[in-house]
């Protein structure tokens, strides 16, 4: 839900910008059309989720709850119920896992962006390879593997295993971002008189920012959505967000279930609220997103 | 005030049969615009950012005032290079771009505003401060990179072909302010060209670089008027080349014989050349040919023919008020002036005269005067 609410806020942003070509009359009519798109399919949905999460009473011919109650919200905050070590947990882990991606993602991403050398191909398509193959079969594969090494029922097996699914989206969009780079800006800062650290610092990063911010969101949203794989790896004993709001769900909880998908709704669109700055194109003026 | 040695300087590159750069020697006095000369490929590039320490040469050595400075990182050798695309950083406006190297050294804040300040008005774009690259003419921005690179007082400049991407009109004044600025500050110089012209015009010497080698460092007089052999002849260009046997004071030729008391041989095989310009029509006397005119054409200042003698085509530029009676398919005279041959030594195989007869190299355009 919240990777397609990204993937439709960037459409926007592509849509205005050809709209703005045309006529204005036109174009307020097609921006129009696109916020109210945007709201019924994105917005509109979470609203019976946040009125089940008040709800006590909501019965079928009604069109609002009968009754209402902060029962639900109670239960959710109850230090009795492991919704914030639930929350707490998912945190974690879709910020290392996000924190790794990009220590992994970058300088593969180069690699794949900027250089030519033998086998590359062969490497993309490995790396793309989690996207193709179904979760499930790579992820009962790596389970018999984790249990070899211990990693199995742990934190650290969930955050390597997030890895599969994230991992491909940074280095595509890192190496779309260095597709479209000009390493010489990095010799001219050089030659200026940056080391090379500082030369990472204030032209490489600069550059590639908004690639990292976009790779960042999506490996997080991955991570933080990830249910099949922290199931299987974490063996019950890792409990993340989706797990509970998989259990609520299926218990018929409708209040207490909506409470949670309130709550895991909001870091999503939190992130993309604090990053949409470094979504517009004009940052990327030397590393645009490239691919994306 | 720094003079930079190279010796025997070379750089190979994988999966290259032939060294891109292969045991180059040159001193390049300190305070001079030097001009590293050839066409696309011939390493001067290569040779340019292995003294900017952004390529590490295979073998040979960089001094600066005698120091060697290959072992030393590019950002602490002092030799500033600002690239052909100017590379202007595009997040930060002009004020960020100009102080990056004074940031990088800790200067402080208000000597920064200060230096930034003077070195605008120095390439004459005061006020320009708050802009972004972008809003930058491409001429803005060259001179933007070149204060860029002249705020950290380098002790050597290092210029990637600083007049290719402009206009006319604007490589004119581009150069008026190189040669400007260079003589102020007095900088050590290096530029890198495929153009001949702006090699000479800009420059106090030329090393001219032809597939990795040194061909020849020397003034611009010195190749435009004693080139060292018939290839520097051909890439400086707009020469006639007649081959023949040279006995010390006489060229014979398939088409006649020449006086030709200036050459760089004592006598044997060798090469008449003389330069369109001193070709002269209708001339009389000694030295001289008959020829048939092929075509010819007027650009105002100068009129342009080419000529058939005997088998060889011969350029020649006229005042063409001297010359405007004359058709195509006429048979004139054409006089060269002794004083202007110059005897080559007939080049080696490969090399070959008649490979790029005068009149199919369009280099001997170039030469041309006003020809643009």
């Amino acid at each position: 839900m919240t990777m397609s609410a990204q993937l439709a806020v960037e459409g926007d942003a592509g849509m205005k910008g050809r709209v703005a070509g045309r006529g204005a009359g036109r174009a307020s009519t097609l921006r129009w059309v696109v916020i109210i798109g945007l709201l019924a399919f994105l917005i509109a949905p979470i609203i019976p989720l946040i009125l089940w999460s008040f709800s006590f009473r909501w019965t079928f011919p009604n069109l609002l709850p009968t009754e209402y109650s902060m029962r639900a919200w109670e239960a959710v905050a109850s230090p009795t119920n492991d919704v914030l070590l639930a929350t707490w947990n998912s945190t974690v882990i879709a910020v290392v896992v996000t924190a790794l991606s990009i220590l992994i993602g970058v300088p593969a991403g180069r690699a794949l962006g900027l250089y030519k050398f033998p086998g590359k191909r062969l490497v993309e398509l490995v790396i793309v390879a989690p996207i193709i193959v179904p979760t499930l079969a790579v992820a009962l594969g790596m389970h018999t593997l984790f249990i070899r090494y211990g990693l199995s029922n742990s934190l650290i097996g969930v955050i390597v295993v997030h890895l599969i699914p994230a991992l491909p989206y940074m280095i595509l969009v890192m190496a779309g971002v260095f597709a479209n780079y000009d390493a010489a800006f990095e010799s001219q800062a050089r030659s200026l008189g940056a080391n090379a650290f500082k030369t990472q610092r204030f032209v490489t990063i600069p550059a590639i920012m908004p690639g990292l911010v976009v790779g960042s969101l999506f490996t997080f949203l991955i991570s933080w959505s990830e249910y099949v794989l922290t199931l299987l790896v974490g063996g019950g004993q890792v409990i993340t967000l989706p797990l509970l709001l998989f259990n609520f769900a299926r218990s018929g909880d409708n209040a207490i279930a909506g409470a949670l998908a309130v709550v895991f709704i909001v870091p999503g669109i939190l992130v993309l609220v604090f990053t949409s700055k470094h979504l517009s194109s004009g940052q990327a003026a030397m590393g645009g997103t490239g691919a994306l | 005030m720094t003079n930079v040695t190279l010796s025997k300087l070379t750089k190979e590159f994988e999966g290259k049969a032939d060294p891109s750069v292969d045991h180059i020697d040159l001193e390049i006095e300190s305070g001079k615009l030097t001009a590293l000369l050839g066409p696309s490929g011939c390493g001067k590039t290569t040779t340019m950012r292995m003294i900017a320490g952004l390529l590490r040469p295979t073998s040979g050595d960089i001094k600066f005032d005698g120091k060697s400075i290959v072992s030393i990182a590019p950002e602490r050798r002092g030799a500033v290079m600002v690239f052909q695309n100017y590379l202007l950083f595009p997040y930060m406006t002009i004020r960020e771009n100009v102080s990056f190297g004074l940031k990088m050294r800790g200067v402080s804040k208000t000597e920064t505003r200060q230096r930034v300040g003077e070195m605008l008005d120095l390439v004459q774009l005061p006020g320009l401060e708050d802009r972004m690259p972008k809003q930058l003419s491409g001429g803005q921005q060259q001179r933007v990179a070149l204060a860029r690179a002249l705020i950290v007082k380098p002790k050597v400049l290092l210029l990637d072909e600083p007049l290719s991407n402009l206009d006319a009109h604007l490589r004119d004044e581009m150069r008026e302010l190189i040669r400007r600025l260079q003589g102020e500050l007095k900088i050590t110089t290096i530029f890198v060209t495929h153009d001949q012209e702006e090699a000479a015009v800009l420059s106090d010497k030329i090393a001219l670089i032809l597939r990795g080698s040194l061909q020849h460092f020397g003034t611009p007089e010195e190749y435009f008027e004693r080139p060292g052999s018939v290839e520097i002849a051909r890439f400086f260009g707009g020469v006639n080349f007649i081959p023949g046997t040279y006995d010390g004071s006489v060229i014979a030729t398939s088409v006649g014989k020449f006086s030709a008391p200036r050459s760089s041989i004592t006598s044997g095989e060798g090469v008449l050349t003389i330069r369109p310009e001193a070709v002269e029509i209708s001339g009389e006397g000694g030295n001289s040919v008959q020829g048939r005119v092929v075509s010819h054409v007027y650009a105002g200042r100068y009129a342009r023919f080419l000529i058939d003698v005997g088998n060889i085509r011969i350029e020649a530029v006229s005042d063409p008020k001297r010359v405007s009676q004359i058709a195509d398919g006429e048979m004139v005279s054409l006089r060269f002036d002794p004083n202007e041959i110059w005897v080559l030594a007939q080049p080696t195989e490969g090399n070959g005269v008649d490979r790029g007869a005068p009149e199919g190299g369009n280099r001997s355009v170039a030469s041309v005067p006003g020809d643009e």
